[in-house]
């Protein structure tokens, strides 16, 4: 057991096939804390590198201070990490592997020794859009075939500033500024990733890039498998979608749920700063195209990210907070209202495991698999609707996969069927709110 | 009442535009001027119209925007160019009074004309086209009939579209990557894809490079820079953009070239990939083979314009209307378009006219929507092989002896193409699964699995010449 106030993190490779998996050492960082029982104190203060334990800590992390984002009303879901002691943990044993962490252990271990002076070690804290950038310059400073394409990209920098000072600094060809028409541009992406460039293509906001469903489904997805494995196309194609703030229905889609039986290509969503910057590049890396959700309102997120660098699994699940009683699963934007209800829950007396699913496409179905084992109940908060949304499907597979470990029936908390309303109140209320969180896990925990 | 209505108009038009610009500073000017621009002349053409209209045909001017306007001209100052004023009150005509003529290089009957301009070709590529084209035709026969046999599932020919096929690919070079719509088997043929590699791909056998998983004619090869068929229409238009875009980054001395039909233009991404490609500056040459047939929809009702030729200007693309059935013609026209994408960055779109001498595909049947008498007035008639042929025979270049021996060459090679794709081993059954990602994810890992249970508990429901 570590003690109370010590931080130990993990740096491992998920044992999942790995997609790019020649050179890169793909990382997931674990966070977990100790909390002795009795003891109810929130968000704990942490040191660095202080215990026993903390000889395989590789780097300190400060404790995620959400600060809230400049619009109003994003729920004051101050992430609470309860505390628990990960070196038994049995995944994260399970699945270290040294090797692949070589490189980032030494590149650690470095950092650790700046911090026992127990101030608040190395990284730097951004937003989530800054996030989203730094990990985009990197990769077009790594790789001369990394573009980026889509409207008000170039000298606008984004109508979410996600690619500002890009075309500054890369050039008016490398940072495109297209017309307006989504299905030529991710066409042109696909054409041009077919051709040996590996384009980033932005849709200013999820919902319009059902314009260029024809193009993702007939030719992003299809072309590697109909060539007979002739043509790559390495596209990232991202963008903002959820349910924003007042931003009407057109502008509240959640395109998740109609992409995900596309075959070929990939899907995952980020919801802090630091999985944006890994999966980010992550996608960039990946020879197969993968489709980058970001969320409308959490792009102002604040978080501290390591300095060096760091890419995070394609499929694999992020364990937000460790727990014996029921397994929330959640992704995007719900992570927080799911996290929120988590603090309600603990205070009653539940301990709920949380995990954000990230990877949309494929479900990491290894890491649910345990937490169901361990659990035997499962919660899905999604924002999708409830008919064909991702809940929709994660609940089949959980209950073609794990039927024999479920001691009650797989609950989906979703949006309802309809389009999102404008009037503030109706809006919230197409979105599933942290109350309703808390009722259904009771109910679950019967 | 004109002269009302014009004073009027003038200054309402005036006050809109001072109201929604909303910027007269170089610094939002420069978001309309792109740095990489080639800074070429600012050209001013007279329309014909008596009428006169001052039009730039230059996109983006390179003179101020937003400076302030000049009250002695009165002109409008507006992102995109300075336009003038006219007091007449007058539409542009829907279609110019003419059609926009088309080039050709030989007559009918194969003769040349006088005063023609083209390119000259030389005797080794004269004779490798007519072969060429002589071969993409009896392959194209042979096929058909073995799909009407019951060997092949499906075929769709290009019968009449053989100049189009092997000209534009003879004027091109082998650097140049093509995205064919489907009809265009013959460009694959000059470049060397040999009859049995299109019988492997008819055929499905593990032997075709795209392991069985598409239908006959969806050929591609990247050895041969050749894009694999993707049977939606004119969503290759946009993907050429897109290459000629990677190719111009990399300062390549190569253009994308992008192939469709007449009702290929109809769709959505024919007009977004000519706009993108001119905004793009991208070296793209869109061909058009416009035969008159989208299946049973004939030209008259695709469109109402002056056939694809005259969209080109409507996206600021140089475009030419070329006989689709002169070979000669089509090298000149693709020579030269190809030279001037490189060279000046720019997409060009050849309208060539020509006709769908067979049915759509076999699973079509074009009697039942036109008469017989014009599919056969084209093919005899108007035939591009027999008039290529003429004019190679005008120069010593070919004889009846050698048509004979070229031909009963191919008939030969053919029936051993195919006798061979249909004895081949079909691909394995894991090919179901593969490249669908680069490395199988575990929930296609678990669909196979359950494929081969099923397939090992009730091995009679399965086809036996899978192998496992």
């Amino acid at each position: 057991m570590l003690a109370e106030d010590a931080s130990f993190t993990v740096t491992h490779v998920h044992p999942m096939r790995t997609l790019d998996g020649i050179t890169l050492p793909h990382v997931l960082r674990f966070l977990r804390f100790v909390t002795l029982p009795g003891k109810k104190k929130m968000a704990a203060r942490i040191h660095g590198g202080a215990g026993a334990g903390a000889a395989t800590a590789l780097s300190t992390f400060n404790p995620k201070k959400l600060v809230a984002p400049s619009r109003t009303n994003l729920p004051a879901a101050r992430s609470s990490k309860r505390c628990i002691v990960a070196a038994a943990g049995s995944d994260a044993s399970k699945s270290l592997r040294v090797g692949h962490s070589q490189k980032l252990i030494a590149n650690a271990a470095v950092a650790t020794k700046a911090e026992t002076s127990a101030t608040t070690g190395t990284g730097h804290e951004l937003l989530l859009f800054e996030a989203l950038q730094e990990g985009l310059e990197e990769e077009m400073d790594r790789d001369p075939r990394v573009c980026v394409m889509g409207e008000d990209v170039g000298h606008y920098g984004g109508s979410y500033k996600v690619t500002k000072g890009l075309a500054d600094k890369f050039g008016d060809l490398r940072v495109l500024d297209t017309p307006i028409c989504e299905n030529a541009f991710t066409g042109m992406g696909i054409g041009a990733a077919m051709t040996g460039l590996r384009p980033v293509i932005e849709g200013m906001n999820m919902g319009f890039l059902l314009l260029a469903f024809n193009q993702i489904s007939n030719n992003c997805g299809m072309l590697h498998y109909t060539s007979g494995g002739q043509f790559t196309i390495p596209v990232v194609i991202r963008g903002p979608g959820g349910v924003g703030r007042q931003l009407g229905a057109e502008h509240s889609q959640r395109l998740e749920s109609y992409f995900q039986s596309i075959p070929g290509i990939q899907m995952v969503a980020c919801s802090t700063p630091y999985n944006a910057k890994g999966l980010m590049k992550a996608a960039i890396r990946s020879e197969n195209p993968v489709i980058l959700f970001e969320h409308v309102l959490l792009y102002n997120l604040k978080e501290k990210i390591p300095d060096e660098e760091y890419i995070c699994n394609l499929e694999e699940a992020e364990m937000v907070r460790p727990g014996e009683h029921i397994t929330i699963l959640t992704y995007s934007r719900m992570r927080y209202h799911v996290m929120q209800a988590a603090k309600t829950l603990v205070n009653k007396g539940y301990d709920p495991e949380v995990i954000d699913i990230r990877s949309l496409k494929p479900f990491d179905l290894y890491t649910i698999g345990n937490s169901v084992k361990k659990t035997h109940r499962v919660l899905i908060v999604e924002e999708c609707m409830r008919t064909g949304g991702i809940g929709a499907s994660l609940t089949a597979a959980i209950n073609e996969n794990f039927h024999d470990y479920l001691d009650a029936p797989v609950m989906c908390l979703s949006s309802q069927d309809v389009p999102t309303p404008y009037a503030g109140t109706l809006e919230e209320w197409t979105v599933v709110q942290p109350a309703q969180i808390v009722t259904a896990v009771e109910q679950l925990c019967q | 009442m004109a002269q009302h209505l014009k004073s009027s108009s003038k200054s309402i038009l005036l006050n809109i535009l001072r109201h929604n610009i909303g910027f007269s500073s170089p610094s939002h000017a420069s978001r309309h001027l792109r740095h990489n621009l080639p800074h070429g002349p600012l050209t001013t053409r007279l329309s014909p119209n008596p009428i006169t209209r001052y039009c730039n045909t230059m996109v983006d001017t390179l003179s101020s925007i937003g400076s302030h306007e000049d009250t002695n001209s009165q002109v409008m100052d507006f992102p995109g160019g300075k336009v003038a004023f006219t007091p007449e009150i007058h539409f542009i005509s829907e279609s110019n009074e003419e059609r926009v003529p088309c080039y050709r290089v030989l007559d009918d009957n194969g003769q040349q004309l006088t005063n023609s301009q083209f390119v000259p070709v030389s005797k080794e590529i004269a004779v490798k086209m007519y072969s060429d084209m002589v071969t993409l035709q009896m392959m194209d026969n042979i096929f058909y009939e073995a799909q009407r046999q019951g060997r092949l599932s499906f075929y769709a020919t290009a019968f009449g579209e053989e100049a189009i096929n092997i000209a534009s690919a003879a004027a091109l070079s082998p650097d140049d990557v093509i995205f064919p719509q489907y009809r265009e088997p013959g460009v694959l043929l000059w470049r060397g894809f040999t009859l049995q590699e299109f019988a492997n791909q008819c055929f499905g056998n593990k032997s075709d490079y795209g392991k069985g998983r598409q239908m006959p004619v969806h050929y591609g090869s990247n050895k041969l820079n050749y894009f694999t068929v993707s049977a939606t229409i004119a969503t290759q238009l946009p993907n050429a953009v897109g290459a000629a875009y990677s190719l111009k980054m990399d300062e390549k001395d190569a253009c994308a070239v992008t192939f469709f039909g007449d009702g290929g233009s109809s769709e959505g991404d024919f007009h977004a990939a000519l706009n993108f490609a001119a905004v793009m500056e991208a070296p793209v040459l869109f061909i058009c083979r416009n035969n008159g047939w989208a299946i049973s929809t004939p030209t008259s009702d695709q469109f109402r314009s002056d056939g694809v030729v005259v969209k080109g200007r409507a996206y600021g693309i140089r475009s030419i209307r070329v006989d689709g059935n002169d070979a000669l013609a089509m090298y000149s026209a693709v020579h030269e378009a190809r030279e001037m994408a490189i060279r000046e960055h720019r997409p060009i779109l050849i309208e060539a006219l020509t006709y769908r001498v067979g049915h759509h595909s076999t699973s079509d049947d074009s009697t039942r929507y036109r008469s017989a008498d014009e599919i056969e007035w084209w093919n005899k008639a108007r035939n591009p092989l027999s008039r290529f042929r003429t004019w190679v025979e005008s120069n010593g270049w070919w004889s009846d002896e050698a048509e004979s021996d070229l031909r009963s060459k191919i008939k030969k090679e053919m029936l051993e193409a195919i006798r061979v794709a249909e004895k081949t081993e079909k691909p394995n059954l894991n090919h179901m699964f593969s490249d669908v990602y680069d490395v199988p994810p575990l929930n296609l890992r678990e669909q196979e699995l359950l494929v081969r249970q099923a397939i090992k508990s009730h091995p009679q429901d399965y086809p036996s010449d899978v192998p496992l």
